[in-house]
C-alpha cells in the first residue's frame, strides 16, 4: 500500500505514506491510496483517538506530479480539474474528521506536500536544517491548487502569506515555526512521533481555524480603505519585478485576494480556476519544461561523457585572485574542496582568499603540489594565460585536469599551452560567482572525456549547473549574449530612444537592459571582440563589418565613453546617485525612427534564439537543455520563456519563422532563420 | 428638441479637509441645503422638478444609498421630484448638468436640478474599493496607478519642471485671491448654516494668499513614494520610452482636499415660463471621451474637441475656459494641446486653490463659468475635467 494504515491500541492511527517511486508524489498513487485511508479513518471514527501522517521517505512529500502537470491543457482540463478536486476533497474530509490530524514532518515538505500537512490541525517538524519547507510552484509557473493558497491565506492573512506564494520561499523548520506555519520542532524522529501524539492527547476535537464560526481572514478588513490602498499597492510591487511577464504570482494574488472574500469551499474553487488557468497556459509550460525536467536532466548528468566512474576533486588550485579566481575559491572551499589560491603576490592572494576557510593564499607555484584541478582565472591575455597555466600545469599533480576560466579565448588554442592538451578543459563562471548558477564547461578539440567528466564532477560538487559546450568563438553564452547587447546598440544607431531599448528588454523579461551590460562589460572589450574576431577570420568581415552597432561604439570610445569602469558609456554614474543615460545620446535620437515596441521587444529575443539555432547547427551545443538552461541562469534571457530554444517552440515555429523573415527583411540579414530552422517549422518538429 | 436652459446654480463654500469648518457637516446637510437655497433663491414650485440628478464619488456610508433622492426629502421638498446619485468619478458634477441638459432637451423632462456633494473629510477617497484599485487581476490588467503618478507622468512626457507647475499653482492661489476679495464668487456662493441659523462657513477657506515660489518649492512630491514602490514601473510599462517619471506634484499644485456641495437648475423654455425664471444660458453641446488609462488625466482636451465639434464652434469661440486643477500638469497640457493662453482659463483660479469635492466640483465649475461670462459680458464658455479610469469630460455653455 502506499499509504501504511496503523492503529495501536489507544487507538491513533500512523498513516505512513510510502509511494511505489523514491518520493511521494501527488499522482494517481497517492489519490487512491489517500482515498481508501480517508474512507477508512471515517468509518473507524469512533475507536480513532488522532491520527498521525507521516513519510517513509527521506522526504515528507515531494509535491504534484510534473509529468502530470505539464501534460494538462483546455482540452483535457476537466479531467484533470477532477483530479485535483478529488485530492481536495479527501484533505478536506481529513481535517473535518472530527479527530486530531498532526503531520509529523521527518523530510521536506514542499509544493504539495505542504498541502497535505497544511490541511492537518497541527505540524510538529524535525529540527534539521537540511529540511525545506514551502510552496514553490510559482517558480515553475503555477501555483498551489491543492489548497495551498486557501489555507496559508487564512491561516496567516494576505500579508505575511504572499511573499511565501508569491516567491515561493522555501524555509528551514525554525523559520516556518517562526512563520507561523509549522508548529513544533522535535530534535528527533522519536521525538516527532512522540509530540504529534501528545498533541492528539491534548487535542481531542481540534478545529482548523477556518472553520471556527465566525472566523475572518487576518488583516483583511472590507471597507477600510488602507486596506484597498494596500491591495492596490501590491500589483505594483510586484510588477517593479516582474514587469508582468510572470502570470503565477499575479494569479496568486487574485486568488489569494478573492478567495479571502468569500467563505473556504468557494475559496477552493477559486483557487481551482486560477490554477487551471496557470497550468494550461505556455509560461508554465515553458517553466516547467526547463526548470525542471531539462535542469533535472542536465544536473543528474545528461551532457557528462557516460562510461567514465564519478570522480572527487580533493584539491583544487586557483590561479588569480580577482574577483573570478576569489569567487571559484570561495565556493569550492565551501563545498569541501582544499583550495590554494594563488596570485602574483601574497598580498593579493590574502585579499582574494578573504576569511573563507579552507583556502591557502599563495604567491608561489609550487603550493600548487598536490592538487587535482587548476583552474586558471588571470586577465583575458593570450601571452599571460599561455605563461600560467604552463607553469601550473607542471607544479599540479601529473593528470591533473588544467582549466581555464577564459570567456572569450577559444579553448583549443590555449590548450597548446599545457603538455597534454587531453587534459585541458574550459570552466566558465559567471559574475558574480557565488551567486551564479551556471557554469559553462567547455570541450576542446583534444579534450578528453575523462577530462570533461572530472570537470562536471567538479562543478556538480561545488554546486553549480554545468552545461557542456564544444569550443569556439565566445562558446554559447558569451557569443550568444553578445548579439543581444549588439543588437540594441544598432537600434541606438537607428534612433530608437535608449530608455525604450532599455525598458521594453526588461519588459520582455531580461534579467538587465543592454546598454546598461554594454557599459558593464565596457564597450573596450566589444570592439576588441570584433578586431580579434575579423584577424581570426576574415570571412566574418561581412557579418560584422556591415553590422550598424560598431560605427556607435567606436564614436563613444573616441570621445572616451568606454563604459563604466572607464567612467561612463551609454549612462553617467554620478556619484552617489543612480545612473542614468547619458544625455548625449541624443544625437541619434529621431523623432520616428520607424521602429515599434513590438520590434524592439522581437529583436532583442529573436537575435538570441537565432544565434542558439546557429550554435546547435555548428555543433558548439549538443542539446537544447543547455541551450535553454545555459541562457537563463548564465545570461538571464527572459525566464518565463524557458530559454532560447523554447522561446522558439513557444512562439511557434511557423510563426518564428515568418516574424524572422520580417525582421531580416526589414532589419538585416542578420535576421534570417537558418536553413535547420526552416526544416524543423516544416516538419513541425519542435525543440 | 427643446433648449437646455440654465436658469440658475448654487454652491456651498469649500471647506478645508478635516480640520476645516465642514469637517462637522454631514454630506446630506451640504446636498439638502443647495436644493432647500435653490428653491429659496428661485421661489420654486419644487413639484414641478422632474428629478434631482446627483454626482458623488465615494458613494458608501453617509454618501451612499442614493444620497439625491434623500436630499430631495431632507430639503423638504415636495414629494414628487426623484433622485438619482451618479458617479463618474471627477467628472460626476458636470456630468450631472449634462445628463440633466440631456434629460431636457430630449423632451423626456422638463425641470432637472443637477449637482453633486462631496465631504471628503468625513468619507476618504477610495473608501469603496472598486475592481479597478483593489481587484488584482483587474488592476494588473489595466495597469492602474494613482492619479498623482499619472500627473508626474504627464508633466515627464511634456517637460514641465517644478517651476512650471508650482508657477501654475501660484498663479491659481492669485487668482482666486482676487476673485474672492472682489466678490467675483457671491453669486453663487451659498453659506453652510447649522440648524441654529448660525454661519458655519461662508467663504472659500482653502485658499493661501500668502503662498509664495519659494513655499511651494520646499514641499515634498506626493507621488515619489508609491512610484518607488513600483507605480513607476508600471507606468513605464505602458510608456517604455520614458527612463524615468520626474515626481513634480505636490500638495501645493495639486488640487486640495475639501467639502462642499452644488446645484444647477436646468430645464426647457416652457418650464421657465411657466415657473417664471429667467434663463441665464444654454447648453450647446456635451461631450465625454475614453482615453488611455494609465495617463489617465489626458481627457480634458480630446472631451473638449469632440463637444467643439458637436457644436459646430472652435477653440477660438470660446471666451473662457474652466479646466479643473486636479493637477498643474493636467492643465498645462490641456492649454498646450488646444493652444489656449492662461488670460482664457481658469481666471478665477482653480481646485488648486479652491478645492475639489470631487463629486460636485464639476457643477461648481460650470457656475463659475456662468457667473464670470455674465460679470465679464462674454458669450460663450467651456468646462472640462478629467476623469479618473482615462476618461474626459466637456460642456459647452452660451449666454442668452
Amino acid at each position: 500500500m502506499a499509504i501504511h494504515y496503523e492503529r495501536d491500541d489507544e487507538g491513533i492511527v500512523t498513516l505512513t505514506m510510502d509511494m511505489s517511486g523514491s518520493a511521494n508524489v501527488m499522482n494517481a498513487e497517492y489519490q487512491q491510496a489517500m482515498g481508501a485511508a480517508v474512507t477508512r479513518l471515517e468509518a473507524e471514527r469512533d475507536e480513532i483517538a488522532g491520527v498521525v501522517l507521516t513519510s517513509a521517505k527521506k522526504t515528507f512529500f515531494a509535491g504534484g506530479d510534473l509529468k502530470l502537470l505539464i501534460g494538462i491543457t483546455r482540452e483535457n482540463a476537466a479531467e484533470a480539474l477532477g483530479f485535483v478536486e478529488e485530492v481536495k476533497g479527501q484533505l478536506r474530509r481529513l481535517e473535518l474528521l472530527g479527530r486530531p490530524v498532526v503531520a509529523a514532518i521527518g523530510g521536506s515538505a514542499l509544493g504539495g506536500g505542504l498541502e497535505i500537512a497544511l490541511a492537518c490541525h497541527h505540524r510538529v517538524v524535525l529540527d534539521d536544517d537540511r529540511i525545506r519547507l514551502g510552496l514553490p510552484e510559482v517558480t515553475l509557473g503555477l501555483l498551489p491548487g491543492g489548497g495551498g493558497v486557501t489555507r496559508l491565506v487564512r491561516l496567516l492573512g494576505p500579508q505575511a502569506a504572499l511573499p511565501l506564494l508569491m516567491e515561493g520561499k522555501q524555509l528551514r523548520p525554525a523559520r516556518a515555526v517562526r512563520a507561523g506555519f509549522a508548529h513544533e520542532l522535535a530534535s528527533s524522529r522519536e521525538e516527532l512521533i512522540a509530540k504529534a501524539r501528545a498533541w492528539i492527547k491534548d487535542n481531542p476535537q481540534p478545529r482548523q481555524p477556518w472553520d471556527v464560526k465566525g472566523h475572518t481572514v487576518p488583516g483583511m478588513r472590507f471597507g477600510d480603505p488602507g486596506v484597498y490602498s494596500t491591495l492596490s499597492a501590491a500589483p505594483a510591487v510586484l510588477r517593479k519585478k516582474t514587469h508582468g511577464v510572470f502570470p503565477a504570482p499575479e494569479k496568486i494574488l487574485a486568488a489569494a485576494v478573492e478567495g479571502a472574500l468569500v467563505d473556504f469551499d468557494t475559496a477552493l474553487k477559486i483557487e481551482a480556476r486560477y490554477f487551471l488557468e496557470l497550468a494550461t497556459g505556455q509560461v508554465a509550460k515553458n517553466m516547467i519544461g526547463t526548470f525542471w525536467f531539462q535542469l533535472n536532466e542536465i544536473e543528474a548528468g545528461g551532457s557528462r561523457p557516460s562510461g567514465v566512474d564519478r570522480t572527487a576533486v580533493t584539491r583544487v588550485g586557483v590561479l588569480g585572485a580577482g574577483m573570478m579566481g576569489s569567487g571559484i575559491a570561495e565556493v569550492s572551499a565551501k563545498a569541501g574542496v582544499e583550495v590554494v589560491l594563488k596570485d602574483v603576490t601574497l598580498e593579493a592572494a590574502r585579499r582574494g582568499a578573504g576569511d573563507t576557510p579552507g583556502i591557502t593564499p599563495t604567491d608561489s607555484y609550487a603550493d600548487l603540489a598536490g592538487c587535482d584541478l587548476v583552474v586558471e582565472a588571470v586577465f583575458e591575455n593570450r601571452e599571460l594565460k599561455n605563461e600560467v597555466l604552463a607553469a601550473a600545469e607542471s607544479a599540479a599533480l601529473p593528470g591533473a585536469v588544467i582549466a581555464s576560466n577564459t570567456s572569450t579565448l577559444p579553448i583549443t588554442g590555449l590548450a597548446n599551452a599545457v603538455t597534454d592538451p587531453s587534459r585541458f578543459v574550459g570552466l566558465h563562471f559567471f559574475s558574480p560567482v557565488p551567486k551564479m548558477r551556471l557554469v559553462e564547461i567547455i570541450r576542446g578539440e583534444k579534450t578528453s572525456d575523462e577530462t570533461l567528466a572530472r570537470a562536471f564532477d567538479y562543478a556538480r560538487r561545488i554546486g553549480k549547473t554545468p552545461i557542456v559546450v564544444n569550443d569556439g568563438r565566445g562558446f554559447y553564452t558569451s557569443r550568444t549574449f553578445g548579439t543581444y547587447v549588439t543588437e540594441a546598440v544598432s537600434m541606438v544607431a537607428e534612433g530608437v530612444p535608449p530608455a525604450l531599448i532599455e525598458n521594453v528588454a526588461r519588459r520582455a523579461g531580461m534579467a538587465v537592459g543592454p546598454l546598461a551590460v554594454s557599459d558593464e562589460v565596457t564597450l573596450t572589450l566589444q570592439l576588441e571582440i570584433r578586431d580579434q574576431t575579423l584577424a581570426d577570420d576574415p570571412d566574418a568581415t561581412g557579418a560584422l563589418g556591415g553590422h550598424p552597432a560598431f560605427a556607435v561604439l567606436e564614436e563613444l570610445v573616441a570621445e572616451g565613453r568606454t563604459g563604466r569602469s572607464g567612467g561612463g558609456g551609454f549612462y553617467e554614474y554620478p556619484e552617489g546617485g543612480e545612473k542614468f543615460l547619458w544625455p548625449g545620446l541624443a544625437r541619434y535620437a529621431r523623432e520616428d525612427a520607424g521602429v515599434t515596441e513590438r520590434d524592439v521587444e522581437d529583436r532583442l529575443l529573436f537575435i538570441q534564439s537565432l544565434e542558439t539555432v546557429r550554435c546547435l547547427d555548428e555543433g558548439v551545443l549538443t542539446s537544447v537543455g543547455d541551450a535553454n538552461v545555459g541562457s537563463v541562469l548564465g545570461f538571464g534571457f527572459a525566464p518565463w520563456s524557458g530559454g532560447t530554444a523554447q522561446f522558439i517552440n513557444s512562439y511557434g515555429l511557423g510563426e518564428f519563422v515568418q516574424r524572422a523573415d520580417y525582421l531580416a527583411d526589414t532589419y538585416g540579414e542578420r535576421f534570417r532563420p537558418p536553413a535547420s530552422l526552416r526544416e524543423r517549422a516544416a516538419s513541425g518538429e519542435h525543440f | 428638441m427643446s433648449e437646455a436652459l440654465i436658469f440658475d446654480a448654487v454652491r456651498t463654500p469649500r471647506g478645508r479637509g478635516k480640520r476645516g469648518s465642514l469637517h462637522s457637516v454631514k454630506p446630506i446637510t451640504l446636498a439638502s441645503g443647495v436644493l432647500a437655497a435653490l428653491a429659496r433663491r428661485n421661489d420654486l414650485d419644487t413639484s414641478a422638478v422632474d428629478d434631482v440628478v446627483f454626482g458623488v464619488v465615494t458613494p458608501v456610508g453617509e454618501q451612499g444609498a442614493d444620497i439625491a433622492r434623500t436630499a430631495v426629502l431632507a430639503a423638504g421638498w415636495d414629494l414628487r421630484p426623484a433622485g438619482v446619485q451618479l458617479n463618474r468619478f471627477c467628472a460626476s458634477g458636470l456630468e450631472s448638468v449634462n445628463l440633466a441638459a440631456a434629460k431636457v432637451a430630449s423632451g423626456f423632462e422638463d425641470l432637472v436640478v443637477a449637482g453633486g456633494v462631496e465631504s471628503m473629510s468625513r468619507v476618504p477617497m477610495g473608501s469603496d474599493g472598486g475592481a479597478w484599485m483593489a481587484d488584482p487581476e483587474t488592476s494588473v490588467a489595466t495597469h492602474f496607478v494613482p492619479q498623482g503618478v499619472s500627473a508626474d507622468l504627464i508633466a515627464t512626457l511634456e517637460g514641465f519642471s517644478r517651476e512650471d507647475v508650482d508657477a501654475f499653482a501660484l498663479r491659481s492661489h492669485q487668482r482666486a485671491t482676487l476673485a474672492r476679495d472682489k466678490g467675483r464668487f457671491e453669486r453663487s456662493l451659498v453659506p453652510v448654516v447649522d440648524q441654529n441659523g448660525t454661519v458655519v462657513l461662508d467663504h472659500d477657506e482653502a485658499i493661501r494668499p500668502e503662498t509664495t515660489m519659494a513655499g511651494l518649492a520646499a514641499l515634498k512630491p506626493s507621488f515619489a513614494f508609491p512610484g518607488e514602490l513600483g507605480f513607476d514601473a508600471v507606468a513605464i510599462d505602458r510608456y517604455p520610452a520614458v527612463e524615468r517619471v520626474h515626481h513634480v506634484h505636490t500638495p501645493g499644485n495639486s488640487s486640495q482636499i475639501v467639502d462642499g456641495a452644488a446645484a444647477v437648475l436646468i430645464g426647457n423654455e416652457r418650464a421657465g415660463r411657466e415657473l417664471g425664471l429667467t434663463p441665464r444660458a444654454r447648453v450647446l453641446a456635451t461631450a465625454v471621451v475614453g482615453t488611455e488609462p494609465t495617463i489617465m488625466l489626458t481627457g480634458p482636451a480630446p472631451a473638449s474637441r469632440k463637444a467643439l465639434d458637436r457644436a459646430g464652434l472652435t477653440v477660438e469661440d470660446i471666451d473662457l475656459f474652466e479646466v479643473n486643477e486636479a493637477f498643474s500638469a493636467v492643465v498645462l497640457r490641456f492649454q498646450r494641446e488646444l493652444g489656449v493662453p492662461d488670460e482664457k482659463v481658469n481666471v478665477n483660479g482653480g481646485a488648486i486653490a479652491l478645492g475639489h469635492p470631487l463629486g460636485a466640483t464639476g457643477c461648481m465649475i460650470l457656475g463659475t463659468l456662468l457667473d464670470e461670462l455674465e460679470r465679464q459680458d462674454l458669450r460663450r464658455g467651456l468646462a472640462t475635467l478629467c476623469v479618473g479610469g482615462g476618461m474626459g469630460i466637456a460642456t459647452i455653455i452660451e449666454r442668452v
